[in-house]
């Protein structure tokens, strides 16, 4: 039976815990996809010398949509398509990255819990199509008739692959996860919700690792308008590369994109005593729920700035000791906006010598994985010691001081970064990392 | 092997909010489970049958109209039911306490448009199907506050907007799974000193076709005739409106403000259980009995058991174990609320717990019998329709 009972893992000494008593979290695995491509070496190498993966949607007609343009990811092709089903399979690939570096457990049998970041499931046009199809009705289809049709036991596959629950109940079955699969749906800040329950559950002692993943597909027809109808996308339909552009004076909205980012955490003791090679360290994290409003942050930025105050104080750090920040920058003009107010009532005169990235530049704002994605990157930033650069920054928001990293990536000496996330429903999570234990 | 036992704060419960097809609040819920009362509509969906919610004067939970008009039905239960919580405990309003209280909400998603649906797949049935068709129908036809309101956290967000919660704000996704392990991590962060209080729950519109549709792909829906959970052989669920939340809180910080506890959390454990072999769900509620620690047998048992097969027929073999302890499966009488069903199961262990008596059986198959005993340790079940599977002991504080 896999069962997950509290706690499990045995108490740390003082060299495994941190200033708080708590067991030091590191990254001993990390695996990621998006539309610069598989895997972090090409991901990287694109990154950093300011390749964008936005273009044109081939995978669907796009007639009569505002945008037309996203981050798809088409060199992984899942047939028939499903953005539930696309989620997976990215799963699968950045999973695959992150347990093959940290070489934990064996094939198919990981030795902690899964915490997955995926954006809410739902039936889709296909599935409705195909059941409405199998009705036979020609003439007027309505929802009596597709119950009725649903009950024909014809379509146990789509109650199986749209519950909430699907995708993680298939990743905890192959890689052999432990305990009860979390899925966390917590907008575009879940990816950094997936890694803070693991660094939760492991500080706790519940586990000595933990698979920490957030993956989204959601590049179809009906999402596409959803965000457009919010009127939150750019439609820079004509220059896909130049279309995302955070923090530039004319930005006009973010671009959806699809993506996947898979980290395998480890209390530094558990890592240590397995020889694992050690790739960073989660300090700290932060979170605050914004009571504003649905989609806007609150204009003071107070709840942005208290989520980023709780991650320093979660890290025992000042804000002297922050060398970088990736930042959720989405490019659209409140968002951005708002994280400068916030960010800049916690940094002060300091946040103009910060240097701040965003990787939604290059990759698009892959909504749910989109916490997950930028975690991994701040920590490849720690480690190569350069900065990737904010593309299409060519005419800055007078109104946003910021060190945006413009166009051409940065050599910097860093020890410690932190990646930011703010989503729909007042989410807003602040992650903090450090290259060395110390 | 035996688990080393960590040092665990004392966690209590000290608010529950309920809403449901029984009633509004607990003493209504509480007066509808003597009478044996079920609310039931075997006509509306005919011949599936859903428990209604019963009508709410909201604009006491969610005073003003512009929230109740950006929320769907499922989102005002929840905020409804989260604010009942917070008042049970005492902290609505208490905006100190609010701004460091966790949330935890388990979540489906939100409800389609469907004379929208209809029409498209109507359209596209009738020949003009070209894919310019479907995206001139979207924009034309889908509307901006309808796709908030699908959002699964947006329940969350809601509850932020409305109740002032905000120390932290998480939705879980996947049916009965979401919604143990929502309770289970609350309680592990409070346990482990991580959180001192915290809001936990779900909430449900069972009056929904396209849920309906999605549980009937699967064959999970009771279909002609309402009856008790123990006696449908596999018939399967009626789905239940409602919505349900718990305020969980360290003894410490109940206490250092004098709150009222209803019961003490002693223990939640969680499984992934893989339903292809049969006696599967046996095998895993008799681990999840032994990892609950539980030194003697409990006064009562009360399970979010759903009806659906081969679930009930395992749990039934599996309670035939405890054939001394009373049980009550809260299925018969509030319907299956999903998300909600094992939150549900916690609140009336403690609810019966507080009030000193376990409530009557609603069960003609013998299944559940009455006692006398008053149920001063409980154990709560979480057995999903496919999977979810989860325990809770509850004790009553001396």
């Amino acid at each position: 039976m896999n069962l997950r009972t509290h706690p499990a893992a045995p108490r740390a000494t003082s060299l495994y815990l941190d200033s708080g008593g708590r067991p030091i979290v590191v990254v001993t695995g990390m695996g990621v996809v998006t539309s610069l491509g598989q895997g972090k070496a090409e991901n990287w190498a694109k990154l950093t010398t300011g390749v964008s993966g936005i273009s044109t949607i081939r995978r669907f007609a796009t007639h009569g949509l505002k945008t037309r343009i996203a981050g798809c990811i088409d060199f992984v092709k899942v047939e028939p398509f499903s953005s539930t089903t696309l989620a997976e399979r990215l799963a699968d690939i950045a999973i695959e990255e992150a347990i093959g570096e940290s070489a934990i457990g064996r094939k198919g049998d990981f030795p902690g819990p899964l915490f997955l970041g995926l954006a809410p499931v739902e039936v889709e046009w296909p599935q409705r199509e195909e059941i409405a199809l199998a009705s036979g009705e020609t003439g007027t289809i309505d929802y009596d008739i597709l119950l009725r049709t649903s009950a024909s036991g014809r379509f146990a596959h789509v109650h199986a692959r749209y519950l909430f629950g699907s995708v993680a109940d298939h990743v905890c079955e192959t890689f052999g996860t432990k305990g009860s699969p979390i899925s966390v749906s917590t907008a575009c800040a879940s990816g950094a919700t997936a890694i803070q329950l693991g660094v939760e559950a492991i500080r706790c002692g519940e586990t000595n690792a933990a698979l920490c993943i957030a993956t989204d597909g959601s590049v179809n027809a009906e999402a596409l308008v959803r965000f457009s109808l919010l009127s939150a996308l750019s439609t820079h339909n004509d220059d896909p590369c130049g279309a995302s552009r955070p923090f530039s004076k004319d930005r006009e909205g973010f671009v959806m994109a699809e993506g996947a980012g898979a980290l395998v955490l480890e209390s530094l003791e558990a890592a240590r005593a397995r020889g694992a090679r050690i790739l960073g360290v989660i300090a700290g994290c932060g979170e605050l729920a914004d009571t504003f409003h649905r989609t806007r942050p609150k204009p003071d930025g107070k709840p942005i700035a208290d989520c980023i105050r709780k991650a320093l104080i979660d890290a025992d750090l000042t804000i002297d000791q922050i060398d970088y920040i990736n930042a959720h920058g989405t490019s659209t003009v409140e968002n951005d906006k708002m994280e400068y107010l916030g960010t800049a009532a916690v940094f002060g005169d300091r946040i103009r010598k910060i240097p701040v990235s965003s990787n939604k530049s290059m990759i698009g704002h892959t909504l749910s994985a989109a916490g997950i994605i930028e975690a991994i990157f701040t920590l490849l930033t720690l480690e190569h010691q350069r900065i990737p650069p904010t593309i299409n920054y060519d005419a800055p928001d007078p109104g946003i001081l910021f060190d945006v990293v413009p166009n051409k990536a940065r050599d910097a000496r860093l020890t410690t970064g932190m990646s930011n996330s703010f989503g729909f429903g007042g989410q807003n999570v602040s992650l903090i990392m450090r290259r060395d234990l110390n | 092997m035996k688990k080393s036992t960590p040092e665990r704060r004392e966690t209590w419960i000290t608010g529950i909010g309920i809403v449901s097809s029984l009633g509004d609040g607990l003493e209504a819920t509480w007066r509808a489970l003597q009478t044996g009362h079920i609310n039931v509509d075997e006509t509306t969906f005919a011949p599936w049958m859903v428990h209604p919610l019963v009508p709410l004067a909201l604009d006491a939970q969610i005073p003003k109209k512009g929230d109740q008009r950006q929320m769907q039905a499922w989102q005002r239960i929840g905020t409804y039911a989260a604010g009942l919580a917070l008042d049970s405990a005492g902290i609505k309003d208490n905006s100190e306490i609010l701004a460091r209280t966790d949330m935890i909400v388990a979540a489906g998603g939100g409800e389609r448009d469907l004379a929208v649906d209809s029409a498209i797949l109507t359209a596209r049935g009738g020949g003009n199907s070209g894919p310019e068709m479907l995206n001139e129908r979207l924009m034309n036809d889908l509307r901006p506050t309808l796709f908030l309101a699908q959002l699964s956290n947006l329940l969350a967000g809601n509850i932020s907007v409305v109740h002032g919660v905000s120390g932290s704000s998480r939705t879980f996704m996947g049916e009965e799974a979401a919604g143990v392990d929502a309770v289970r991590i609350a309680w592990a962060k409070i346990a482990a000193g991580q959180s001192e209080i915290a809001l936990v729950g779900a909430a449900q519109n069972a009056e929904r076709k396209e849920m309906l549709m999605l549980y009937e792909c699967g064959g999970f829906n009771l279909k002609e005739k309402m009856s008790p959970v123990w006696s449908r052989n596999g018939g399967g669920f009626a789905l239940g409106s409602g919505g349900v939340f718990l305020v969980l809180e360290s003894r410490s910080h109940a206490e250092s403000r004098g709150a009222v506890p209803f019961a003490r959390l002693v223990n939640v454990v969680s499984a992934h259980s893989s339903r292809s072999a049969a006696g599967g769900v046996e095998a895993v509620l008799g681990g999840l009995w032994e990892a609950l620690e539980i030194e003697e047998e409990p006064s009562a048992i009360v399970t979010a058991a759903s009806g659906a097969s081969p679930a009930a027929a395992e749990e039934s073999a599996f309670l035939s174990d405890h054939a001394d302890t009373p049980v009550r499966a809260v299925g018969t009488s509030f319907g299956h609320l999903v998300e909600a069903q094992f939150p549900l199961a916690m609140a009336m262990a403690a609810l019966s717990i507080s009030r000193g008596e376990l409530f009557p059986s609603n069960d003609p198959s013998g299944f559940e019998v009455e006692t006398k005993e008053k149920p001063s340790r409980v154990v709560a079940i979480g057995v999903g329709h496919w999977r979810g599977e989860g325990m809770a002991l509850l004790e009553a504080i001396a």
